[in-house]
């Protein structure tokens, strides 16, 4: 098999359209519509879950800086869908979908926004901290780009451990503005890291448009300047977002090389709970325009089309993933305050080596 | 016992950590081929090989926020600052990544690291090469903040920071790389969080930290030729601060002078002079006095720079003040 041929067959099975072999019949095989449905399931989840997110903030049930993901969850569920159980995520505060597509589960998450003790973080980072280190989710981080070099001391790790892990790092394009997402572009090139860094460019740093923040908007040309490779991505579409992570994935994990990749996307709510979803630095055209390309409804339309997916099969995953959400929901509803004594745990540990 | 000089003394310290736990590497400028700025890593990329002693680009932020990340993952890096004043940059790491990452995790992810380097001032490197920044990073929850004034403890303390489960500043006197001292042969650790009596006397405390330590020794030995015997507390740690050996002073002299290297407000002196009023009111017999640096940036010129730092002689003035003697 020539490389070229290769590389298109690792492209469409990320795509859910392995090569058939021989004597089957054409059409996605159960394994692609099991993929396609898996990811479908990922952002219906992630959707769902936020809307309850805005709903809970609206009640009072979440207080203090909440950043939802509506919009993007092409990025997390793609992105997820290619990684190891043992890979590892670092991300900003607007976490809540990669938390969730990563598998941490919803009654913890929605337990941690509900500032309650069964929460990831014991109630005590809230919605911009979420952590797992059951599944390799190092956070959750407020301080912009505060938190790329971080993967790059993840990526680090594996390097120095001489591990096959792969580290994720997830940011808005606003971070690229940012001195620490410089130094650790650079350390990661120049020490050959096992790190993927994913500008998720929804155009606007909070109410800042790109254009009035970004010198050159053509985000993924920083990579040059590392000698990294860089790729632009449409990431309201998750196959493209599968593909080009896949790659990313594997040039790290095989050649401990890092990638910058821009994920183009939009996000469909405001910055946090401040502010409208349009009507102050974005217009309600541009709002409408950007929600025609919904992630969600791509996917769908696309398994409808091809005939993998009925009205009743998406109702009853749709009807599932609500439930899923109400669940966790009632969890945190039910989990009690920390107790006041949490307030002065977890500062430092007893232990030494 | 042997004599070391306190650069011999850390590395020391840094060759039997890191001979000790595969876990633990060095990173930061000039750590590996130079030696280290002030000689303190000497040899050990020789002996340890370039992924455990990693020289980096000048980029603070993002070699301090690397040590983070690898930490939170289960390394232990010892993250070299080639000065305090270059960690300013680096600050966002320390403060809202390293101290914080447990609290926030709910208790999931210990920070087991160093970020070490020289602190305070040298001679005539003038504004923004001399400056002593304890009291910002013991005024941080999350952080424990050593402050060693002699070879022994440098050792000692060293050994205990890179052992701890948590992230730990450890400030260095740059003028302190070349003093002696005597270090145990045999293997020790030196406890954080508590001071050491390093002269006893009855008069009066000067309770001090880092390099000001000497300066409170050459004070004493001033005075006892004059009949003062002062007693010498060194904090050795700023955080936690061991408040006991404080009130055990005071509560013995009955008198107290804070000797520290950094400016007044909010200075560490500020913070010892308030658990004194809280322990020893009753006790003292007079108001206690500070001395520190000037209210001033670090100037150049030789004259101004000796006018600006804290000294013996203004020590001395200041014991003799709160005992009365004019």
């Amino acid at each position: 098999m020539t490389e070229v041929a290769s590389r298109d067959d690792a492209r469409k099975s990320r795509r859910g359209m392995t090569t058939k072999k021989n004597g089957e019949a054409p059409g996605a095989s159960s394994e692609e519509i099991a993929l396609r449905k898996d990811l479908l399931r990922s952002m219906l989840l992630q959707r769902r879950f936020e809307e309850r997110c805005a709903e809970a903030y609206a009640l009072g049930k979440i207080g203090g800086f909440c950043h939802l993901y509506i919009g993007q969850e092409a990025i997390s569920a793609g992105t997820c869908s290619v990684l190891r159980p043992d890979d590892y995520i670092v991300t900003s505060y607007r976490d809540h979908g990669q938390a969730l597509a990563r598998g941490m589960n919803p009654r913890s998450v929605m337990a941690e926004l509900f500032g309650r003790v069964d929460g990831c973080s014991k109630g005590k980072g809230g919605s911009m901290h979420l952590f797992d280190k059951s599944i390799g989710f190092l956070g959750g981080h407020g301080i912009v780009g505060g938190h790329v070099p971080l993967a790059a001391g993840v990526a680090w790790a594996i390097k120095y451990r001489k591990g096959d892990q792969v580290c994720v790092c997830f940011f808005g394009e606003a971070a690229v503005n940012i001195g620490a997402f410089h130094e650790a572009l650079n350390m990661a090139s120049l020490w050959n890291l096992p790190a993927v860094f994913v500008i998720e460019n929804n155009r606007y740093g909070m109410g800042t448009a790109i254009s009035r923040a970004t010198a050159n908007e053509d985000v993924k040309a920083r990579a040059a300047a590392y000698r990294m490779t860089g790729e632009s991505v449409d990431a309201q579409d998750v196959f493209a977002v599968r593909d080009a992570m896949g790659r990313a994935v594997d040039l790290a994990r095989k050649e401990g090389k890092p990638t910058l990749i821009e994920m183009r996307t939009f996000r469909f709510m405001g910055h946090s709970m401040s502010d409208a979803a349009s009507g102050t630095y974005r217009s309600k055209e541009e709002l409408e325009e950007s929600m025609k390309r919904d992630p969600i409804l791509l996917l769908h339309d696309l398994m409808r089309s091809e005939g993998q997916l009925s009205d009743g099969e998406f109702a009853k995953l749709d009807e599932e993933q609500k439930a899923i959400c109400q669940d966790a929901w009632d969890f945190a509803d039910a989990s009690p305050e920390p107790p006041l004594e949490n307030l002065m745990t977890d500062i430092f540990v007893d232990t030494t080596s | 016992m042997p004599v070391l000089t306190y650069r011999d003394a850390l590395n020391q310290a840094l060759r039997e950590e890191l001979a000790r736990d595969d876990r633990v590497f060095l990173m930061g400028e000039e750590v590996a081929q130079y030696n280290g700025a002030y000689k303190v890593s000497k040899g050990l990329l020789d002996e340890f090989g370039p992924m455990r002693i990693v020289d980096t680009p000048i980029t603070e932020l993002g070699f301090a926020g690397l040590g983070v990340g690898s930490a939170m993952v289960g390394l232990r890096p010892i993250i070299e600052f080639m000065t305090w004043n270059f960690a300013l940059l680096a600050l966002d790491q320390v403060v809202n990544a390293a101290a914080k990452m447990l609290y926030m995790s709910g208790g999931q992810f210990n920070m087991p690291m160093v970020f070490r380097g020289p602190n305070g001032s040298a001679l005539q490197l003038s504004a923004q090469h001399s400056q002593a920044w304890e009291s910002w990073l013991a005024h941080i929850p999350g952080l424990k903040v050593i402050t060693p004034g002699t070879p022994a403890d440098a050792k000692g303390l060293l050994k205990s920071a890179i052992r701890d489960d948590n992230p730990v500043v450890f400030l260095e006197g740059e003028m302190l790389y070349n003093t002696k001292g005597e270090v145990p042969e045999t293997e020790y650790t030196i406890p954080i969080g508590k001071a050491e009596v390093k002269r006893e006397g009855s008069d009066c405390s000067i309770i001090t930290h880092g390099k000001m330590v000497l300066v409170a020794m050459q004070v004493a030995d001033t005075l006892a030729k004059e009949g003062i015997n002062v007693d010498v507390v060194d904090l050795r740690t700023v955080r936690p601060i061991d408040v006991e050996a404080i009130a055990q002073s005071v509560q013995k002299t009955n008198r107290a002078v804070v000797l520290e290297e950094g400016w007044e407000i909010c200075g560490m002196g500020a913070q010892v002079v308030d658990f004194i009023q809280r322990e020893c009111f009753d006790d003292l017999d007079a108001p206690v006095i500070r001395v520190h640096q000037a209210d001033a940036p670090m100037p150049y010129a030789k004259n101004l720079e000796k006018a600006a730092k804290p000294d013996a002689g203004k020590a001395i003035a200041a014991v003799k003040k709160v005992m009365y003697l004019g």
